[in-house]
């Protein structure tokens, strides 16, 4: 029996997360305006009227980010997106979130830095993103598509680890997949009944009232909660890691890379098939949780000579690679900034260059 | 109880039994048990949320029993807004300083206004920053000396005290704005039925309450506290006019 | 004759801010100069219980809400 299929529709990423999100039930949008994703707000605002959901387009993405947490703890599915430098305004809300415990979801449709830098294309957020932008030792899952599909995909999974596990989710775009155009296959919409006992609704009488807060003066209950937090990591850790792989069987070079960078490097993948080198693609989907484990255990396997690390950016998700290889087979960088994108000659002529060295 | 007698005046059941951490004569303690006294009144304890801020009163929360969030500094006006809009039913309020409100969180403040978000702004303004030691504040009076104007507040170096009441009350999408006191006893009764309109103006939905509260800082000012509301009379009043500047219908 | 009213004060809760006794119109409070509580406050206490009319002053400027008020019935 075939499969019913779901609405088809060709779609820009930007508006294909912000129709996911409406879709899985969100509840509530705060958003500044920022290229190259302005199309998010401007969609969900042409949208309002047919749907539940508030919108506010904030004075600015600090507002925002207050805005989310104001709305999470109150036991709403809220969501903000931006671009890089609005995120970075974004880190404080972020670490306030993790510490807090409040599911939300952000978009980060990353673009060239540093600085105001440019308006193309970046993957130089990822440390902020996975390390941490924000202060102290929180982690949040991180989710990076590489298709107008997963814009839709990974929006609608967001939405639900953050609620699985009280956590703020980002997903980690970058301006070419959210301004390509491709055919999307839309789900139904999710009907979302939150239970949240936790919120801060109103104390009824027969609780104590809920307090939302990440302050923690004595250091035994900073301790405490940190713990807690540390093993809430450890469990996202173990279950929620997920990967792509292209060609990886025989591998014996193996290209790590996501986002925009991962669909250039299956073209690669495929152009080094041709020419006899046998390569394969590693694409992280959770950029945290890392796929520590799988990058290890294709490190360790006999035929793998090499790993390399392609992004857009100075050279940021390779230390996690290398951290992941852990000194078993060596691993090479390769990349541009300024939002523009590797060719595949060029990585081919790099990886041949440097395979010729080993 | 002696016989005879019946109590007409006790803590309200919407208060705690947590010893508040505000040093002796603080006003905080005064607003948040007029405030709270409100609650228990008019029955909104299951309905109310608020938010509050960092500065003196960053642990109100443990002295309110209502559903509190604790804000990120100067962001309490971005998060009440989005509580009541999730929440458009509660009762919502925000409790600042004067650095939380006018400094880091002026923009914060002003669109919230501006946007007419149906939420209550209670603004604790004593003119200095308690909880750091004692530095000058948006609101610090000219001349007046703190840790960071040990030679008094410069107006050629350090700007004009903003009047933040009188900043908010022309925009369209506030509906009541207003200046109290906790000094004297009848302004601290004052004070309660302004809260009081405040919180049915929010039941009605035709824009954002902000009141303003002329407060005290015994430690941070080197006084005690029965002179520190002397000095609201002789200094800050002056500057700060009590009263209700915007309210529906006038 | 009775006083019109009389207040309770949670002792150890008092931090002898002063507030009650300097807006007492009757001034029937004082802050206990020969003793202090378990914070090391001089608490505030009815020295001249007698002159108390139950205006509730001391309770409404209270920012500890340490005061009790009674007012004698009629």
């Amino acid at each position: 029996m075939e499969e019913k299929l779901g609405e088809i529709r060709f779609m820009k990423g930007n508006e294909a997360l912000a129709e996911a999100a409406i879709r899985a039930g969100m509840q509530g949008y705060f958003g500044y305006p920022i290229t190259p994703q302005s199309e998010v707000i401007e969609y969900l605002a042409a949208e309002e009227p047919n749907h539940d959901y508030t919108l506010i387009q904030a004075e600015s993405e600090v507002a925002s980010i207050n805005m989310v947490y104001g709305g999470a703890a109150a036991g709403a599915r809220v969501m903000t997106t931006t671009s890089s430098p609005g995120y970075s305004l974004m880190q404080e809300g972020v670490s306030y979130i993790a510490c807090a415990e409040l599911p939300c979801v952000v978009a980060n449709v990353a673009r060239g830095g540093p600085g105001l830098g440019t308006i193309q294309a970046g993957q130089g957020d990822y440390f902020q993103a996975v390390k941490g932008g924000g202060h102290g030792d929180y982690r949040q899952i991180v989710l990076a598509p590489n298709s107008v599909q997963e814009m839709v995909d990974l929006t609608i999974l967001a939405f639900d680890l953050a609620d699985k596990y009280r956590t703020p989710v980002l997903i980690l775009s970058d301006g070419a997949i959210g301004q390509m155009m491709e055919k999307v296959e839309l789900p139904e919409p999710i009907p979302y009944k939150p239970d949240k006992p936790w919120a801060t609704t109103g104390k009824t009488h027969d609780r104590e009232r809920n307090i939302i807060t990440s302050l923690y003066i004595q250091s035994d209950d900073m301790e405490k909660k940190n713990i807690h937090l540390q093993r809430k990591f450890k469990k996202i850790e173990e279950n929620e890691v997920r990967y792509e792989e292209y060609m990886i069987e025989d591998a014996e070079l193996i290209i790590t890379a996501y986002g925009v960078t991962s669909r250039t490097s299956k073209k690669i993948v495929d152009l080094a098939r041709e020419s006899g080198i046998k390569m394969g693609l590693h694409r992280p989907i959770t950029l945290w949780p890392f796929p520590a484990d799988r990058i290890s255990e294709l490190a360790n396997k006999n035929k793998v000579k090499a790993f390399f690390s392609i992004e857009m950016s100075a050279g940021q998700m390779v230390e996690d690679v290398k951290l992941s290889v852990n000194g078993v087979k060596p691993t090479f960088f390769y990349g541009r900034t300024g939002g523009i994108i590797p060719t595949p000659e060029e990585v081919i002529d790099f990886i041949q260059k440097k395979a010729g060295e080993l | 109880m002696r016989e005879g007698y019946e109590v007409i005046y006790q803590k309200p059941k919407t208060l705690t039994d947590n010893k508040m951490h505000y040093c002796p004569g603080c006003i905080h303690g005064t607003m948040h048990k007029i405030f709270m006294e409100l609650i228990e009144e008019m029955d909104l304890q299951e309905k109310t949320v608020g938010v509050c801020p960092v500065g003196c009163s960053v642990f109100a929360y443990d002295y309110m029993d209502v559903d509190m969030q604790e804000a990120a500094h100067g962001r309490a006006a971005a998060v009440a807004t989005a509580i009541k809009r999730m929440l458009p039913d509660r009762i919502v309020f925000s409790y600042q300083g004067d650095g939380d409100l006018a400094a880091i969180g002026t923009a914060e403040t002003l669109h919230a206004c501006n946007r007419g978000e149906n939420f209550l702004f209670i603004f604790i303004n004593n003119g200095i920053y308690g909880m750091t030691g004692g530095q000058m504040a948006p609101t610090t009076l000219e001349g007046q000396k703190t840790t960071t104007s040990p030679f008094g507040r410069d107006k050629k170096n350090s700007g004009s005290p903003l009047k933040m009441t009188e900043m908010v009350t022309p925009l369209d999408g506030v509906a009541f704005t207003a200046r109290v006191s906790g000094n004297t006893p009848a302004n601290v009764r004052k004070a309660k039925r302004v809260f009081k309109k405040a919180l049915e103006i929010q039941q009605q939905n035709i824009g954002t309450q902000f009141v303003e509260v002329v407060s005290n800082c015994p430690s941070g000012w080197k006084c005690t506290p029965v002179e520190s509301m002397e000095w609201i009379v002789e200094k800050a009043i002056p500057y700060y006019p009590l009263g209700i500047f915007k309210e529906p219908g006038k | 004759m009775p006083a019109k009213g009389y207040v309770e004060i949670l002792v150890d809760t008092c931090k002898g801010c002063g507030l009650c006794v300097a807006n007492c119109p009757t001034q029937c409070l004082a802050l206990k100069q020969d003793d202090t509580n378990v914070y090391g406050y001089h608490y505030s206490y009815m020295s001249e219980p007698e002159k108390c009319i139950a205006c509730m002053n001391c309770a409404v400027m209270c920012p500890d809400s340490v005061i009790t008020v009674y007012k004698k019935k009629s």
